[in-house]
């Protein structure tokens, strides 16, 4: 049974609260959907297809202003992608690993710039949709389907060779690493994302002036950093199935 | 929540976070040692060097993060409450 507690009861000060396990709940077809993410996350999906409508309306020969911004963008996602995938396959994938980087990303960001604590909801609070372990966890299992995908389509059936493949001793510890995979990036996302959010709850509480600053921007580079590694490893992942 | 288990999860929670920073802790350090080292040979190489510790060290962090889940669902959704 999950218990509902928020970290610091002050709602007297304003942006000082982190609600861990509260939820605006959605009751749509008999599921239980947390409302709050979902707005945050339809938020960050129409910021993202602005930008891109932005940069590929008026496409010219020589790039300005927005397209030459989401071109530089795009490049940065096609590298992190062929880095890991080599010359031959990223093509294929960059259109996965670029979604992944720009929605962690952008859902990271989302949540730390964007002072969502003066949207009050009836119940639990707006922020980054990945402090939702739900939204790391589907993240991580389309990884993860993916990495299946990509070697069954290139192997077939001798994809699963891999698993007895220097010898069968190491079956087990194969199979179980198809499990700690997406644990281990869901749960580094949520956990690196959720904490940055408490540390700045907590401090933002003791010391409600310029303290908490530097943590904001560290908040920022950590999310800037772990939507960076949430795509490499996918990317890495993927790779390896290939290979 | 029955008092005993409370304070049980409480003292969990911290023992968790705490203990799963030391390992990380000394790793990170050596790294970041290591990165600076390479650095001072090889100035030229920086980028490269900062690509790869950034990497590495969200890998170590990982780790700690993994402790702080546990702190997490101890207190927060800790499966011992009725």
């Amino acid at each position: 049974m999950v218990q509902h507690i928020s970290v610091i009861d002050s709602s007297s000060i304003l942006m000082a609260e982190a609600e861990v396990g509260k939820h605006f709940y959605w009751n749509i077809a008999g599921f239980l959907i947390h409302g709050q993410v979902l707005l945050v996350i339809w938020f960050v999906a129409v910021i993202l297809l602005i930008f891109s409508f932005l940069g590929t309306s008026n496409i010219q020969q020589i790039p300005r202003g927005w397209q030459n911004f989401m071109e530089c963008v795009l490049e940065f996602v096609t590298e992190i992608a062929k880095n890991q995938l080599g010359e031959s396959f990223y093509k294929e994938y960059v259109s996965f690993i670029g979604t992944l980087f720009l929605f962690i990303f952008g859902c990271n960001w989302a949540g730390a710039i964007i002072p969502w604590k003066l949207i009050h909801l009836p119940e639990g609070e707006l922020a980054a949709p990945t402090n939702d372990i739900n939204t790391t966890v589907a993240l991580a299992l389309l990884t993860s389907f993916t990495y299946f995908y990509a070697g069954l389509s290139k192997k077939g059936l001798g994809y699963f060779k891999h698993y007895i493949a220097p010898i069968p001793l190491l079956l087990p510890l194969k199979i179980l690493e198809d499990f700690t995979k997406p644990l281990s990036l869901s749960f580094r996302l949520f956990g690196n994302v959720l904490a940055d959010e408490i540390t700045v709850a907590v401090l933002t509480a003791l010391v409600p002036l310029i303290i908490p600053l530097p943590i904001m921007l560290l908040g920022l580079f950590a999310g800037s950093v772990q939507a960076l590694i949430f795509s490499t490893l996918a990317a890495a992942y993927i790779a390896e199935a290939l290979e | 929540m029955d008092s005993i288990v409370s304070a049980a999860s409480v003292i969990a929670a911290g023992l968790a976070i705490g203990l799963a920073a030391i390992g990380p802790g000394i790793g990170q350090g050596n790294a970041a040692g290591q990165a600076v080292e390479g650095i001072a040979r090889q100035p030229e190489a920086e980028n490269k060097i900062r690509g790869v510790l950034l990497l590495s060290l969200a890998f170590m962090e990982a780790l700690t993060i993994y402790g702080l889940v546990v702190a997490l669902v101890l207190l927060f959704a800790n499966p011992f409450s009725n």
